[in-house]
């Protein structure tokens, strides 16, 4: 039997495992937003989608007033949450198309740092376009959306379809029907994400007590923890051959 | 270096390899040839702890995988037919990135002898989707030994290369050969294997069906020792 031979770049184990994943998570989030940066493939496209479905939501139901006050939770959530379907299936195929995922699971860092990696850069883009986004729909459908209420709702519903998104994204981006399953299996699993979230901004958005709000909030949050444990624990089975 | 005892692996019902025994010496460089289909991509990727075996035994540089994934990781230089780079970043960011996956020490002076090694010092900051596939191909070399691994796994590594690009990727695979890399190299193209490798491993439906070293097979007779092995 051969003997276990060092290496003369390894650090100590507890620096590699510490610095090392650390490093690997920040080196992936660099590298995803040099990119996008560079090419404004992915943020191009979720940005475009958005403004065209609140587009045509604002003229096809052709709302008065009051009843705009009530849908707007729905019709943003749902914006967002097609947006960042495209932005979740787009962020994979990059990895997925020239072996690059391949590239990162050959690196010796434990997987779940790419996991990580990958939702912040995710989280990145979902996060931009929202921002976008939002000065739109306040002009268009008259609505002020810049309530701080609203914009921590609007953190943790990201944060909790982020991170569920990649992991699914992770598995789908391995089939020959990605495009078509992910949000087949997304949109399930996202559900009690989604509707906590419309509720809880349906809640800021009406003025309603924080009584009333606190419940869905406290949904968001659980959800986020459960969400992002379970893919903490499952990402290395997903990428597994 | 490379220690692989009766591996078998499966995918669902079907079985890619059968019981495979292989051994590779430090500073070896093996060329495993074998028709489409014998399971030469499936092995690598098993020695680069990509896939699970199935069944049998595999270690690298002392290490068990996939118990040891981490470690056999951190040794392993892997080269395919895909690039694994990114087209919207430069040579320079590539290597950069994978610096920091791989957490190399004193990146910024590895990362020049890398492209100096290569050949692209000069284009270092163009985006990779500007390179022909030959400058890819030499810059994934140079992305593969950016940790200074003690193995390299080549699947291929000639793909799609024209005559001129396959005569630089020689080059850069003769400069990282001559380091004493321990490597092995999956081949359709027996005239390369002949000119770099050292010992020849013929796999055929799933298991190694004969196995010569350079001075066992008599120059330019490769192809009829490959023919012969999967006749018999």
């Amino acid at each position: 039997m051969a003997t276990k031979a060092s290496h003369p770049n390894s650090l100590s184990k507890k620096e590699a495992a510490v610095g090392g994943y650390f490093k690997a998570i920040s080196a992936i989030v660099w590298k995803d937003l040099r990119a996008e940066f560079r090419s404004w493939e992915l943020i191009s496209a979720m940005l475009v989608f958005s403004l065209l479905a609140i587009l045509i939501f604002n003229f096809a139901l052709e709302l008065d007033v009051k009843t705009r006050q009530s849908v707007t939770a729905g019709v943003l959530w749902a914006t967002f949450a097609f947006a960042g379907t495209l932005g979740l299936n787009r962020s994979m195929s990059i990895e997925k198309d020239r072996g690059c995922l391949d590239g990162l699971l050959l690196a010796p860092v434990d997987r779940s740092a790419i996991y990580f990696g990958k939702f912040f850069s995710n989280l990145a883009f979902m996060l931009i376009v929202e921002a976008i986004v939002l000065p739109v729909y306040s002009v268009l459908y008259n609505t002020n959306l810049f309530h701080p209420g609203l914009i921590a709702v609007i953190l943790l519903g990201s944060i909790g379809y982020t991170s569920v998104g990649t992991l699914l994204a992770a598995m789908s981006v391995q089939t020959r029907t990605r495009d078509v399953l992910l949000p087949i299996l997304l949109f399930p699993v996202a559900f009690a994400v989604l509707l906590s979230a419309v509720k809880a901004s349906g809640g800021f958005l009406n003025g309603a007590d924080f009584a009333e709000i606190s419940f869905p909030i406290n949904l968001l949050i659980v959800y986020d923890i459960i969400f992002i444990a379970i893919s903490f624990m499952l990402f290395d089975a997903v990428v597994e051959e | 270096m490379i220690v692989v005892k009766k591996l078998v692996k499966r995918f669902g019902l079907k079985t890619v390899l059968r019981g495979v025994d292989f051994a590779v010496q430090p500073g070896e460089f093996v060329a495993l040839l074998g028709p489409n289909g014998a399971g030469k991509t499936t092995f690598l990727r098993i020695l680069a702890a990509l896939s699970r075996p199935t069944l049998g035994e595999v270690r690298i540089a002392g290490y068990k995988l996939p118990d040891e994934a981490a470690q056999v990781r951190a040794r392993l230089g892997v080269v395919s037919h895909l690039s694994l780079l990114y087209n919207d970043l430069t040579a320079e960011e590539n290597l950069r990135f994978y610096a920091r996956m791989y957490n190399v020490e004193n990146s910024s002076a590895r990362i020049a002898a890398v492209l100096a090694m290569i050949g692209l010092e000069a284009r270092r900051r163009d985006l990779v989707r500007t390179y022909s596939r030959g400058m890819q191909q030499r810059l994934a070399i140079g992305r593969a030994v950016l940790h200074d691994p003690q193995i390299m796994l080549l699947d291929e590594p000639y793909t799609g290369l024209d005559q001129d690009a396959s005569s630089m990727l020689d080059a850069a695979l003769k400069a990282v050969a001559a380091e004493g890399r321990t490597i092995v190299m999956t081949s359709h193209d027996l005239a390369r294997a002949e000119e770099l490798a050292a010992r020849f491993d013929i796999l055929s439906r799933g298991i190694i069906v004969a196995s010569a070293t350079r001075k066992q097979i008599k120059k330019n007779n490769l192809l009829s020792f490959y023919k012969q092995a999967l006749a018999d």
